[in-house]
């Protein structure tokens, strides 16, 4: 299991790849999810030029890792890696990374599923965005997240 | 006997700071944490709370030394 918290700019298919090579044992997963989360240009309507994650780190470590260990206890997975930006990103930067591995694909899927959900409603991070077009160089804080 | 409190997010811009030390008698709860720290501000109706970095409900007390934070939803992900 691997939580980790970047405050740069991170590549989540290298490092799911490397996480794979590193831990997993080769011929034992039948199936590995990946889902990664990018930021979008538009919000509510807005052109959105770049966007601000805030975290509270003590706790958003922790809640991250007990997501892990939830998916790890409660769905017949092997492995689950979780990553997740903070500061300051631009369209098409990815956010969040939930990569699973499992023997069969449904374990894989539901797991992955779970921990994002999670992470959306519960995780200690906030968003700020930072607008352009008409309202250029306005900020304001994404009140909530879409349902999905 | 006190708390540290800390506020994040739109919370911390409204308030105008990102934290407080507030001093607590026995059995105060977070909701009196609240009305000591922002001195009686009307508290948001999403507002969250976590006591020692884990979620927590307004009618938890809370012990010397403990950490409470007070945060909009969350908007990870």
């Amino acid at each position: 299991m691997k939580v980790e918290i970047f405050d740069k700019s991170y590549d989540p298919w290298q490092e799911a790849q490397r996480y794979q090579k590193d831990t997993l044992e080769e011929g034992k997963f039948g199936a590995m999810a990946l889902f990664i989360g990018t930021m979008r240009d538009l919000n509510e309507g807005d052109d959105v030029a770049s966007m601000t994650l805030e975290h509270y780190p003590e706790m958003t470590q922790k809640h991250l890792e007990k997501i892990a260990k939830d998916a790890m206890d409660k769905f017949d997975v092997l492995d689950v890696m979780l990553m997740h930006r903070v500061g300051q990103v631009f369209p098409s930067d990815p956010i969040v990374c939930v990569a699973v591995w499992s023997v069969h694909r449904a374990a894989a899927y539901d797991a992955n599923r779970f921990v994002i959900e999670d992470l959306k409603v519960k995780a200690p991070f906030w968003k700020k965005e930072i607008l352009e077009g008409e309202q250029e160089n306005s900020m304001r804080w994404v009140e909530k997240n879409t349902p999905g | 006997m006190s708390v540290h409190v800390k506020y994040f997010a739109s919370l911390r811009e409204s308030i105008g700071r990102s934290h407080d030390d507030v001093l607590i008698t026995n059995n105060t709860t977070v909701a009196e944490i609240w009305m000591l720290a922002t001195q009686n501000m009307h508290r948001p109706d999403r507002l969250l709370v976590a006591v020692n970095q884990e979620y927590a409900d307004f009618n938890n007390e809370v012990c010397d030394g403990d950490e409470v934070a007070f945060f909009p939803p969350v908007t990870g992900g």
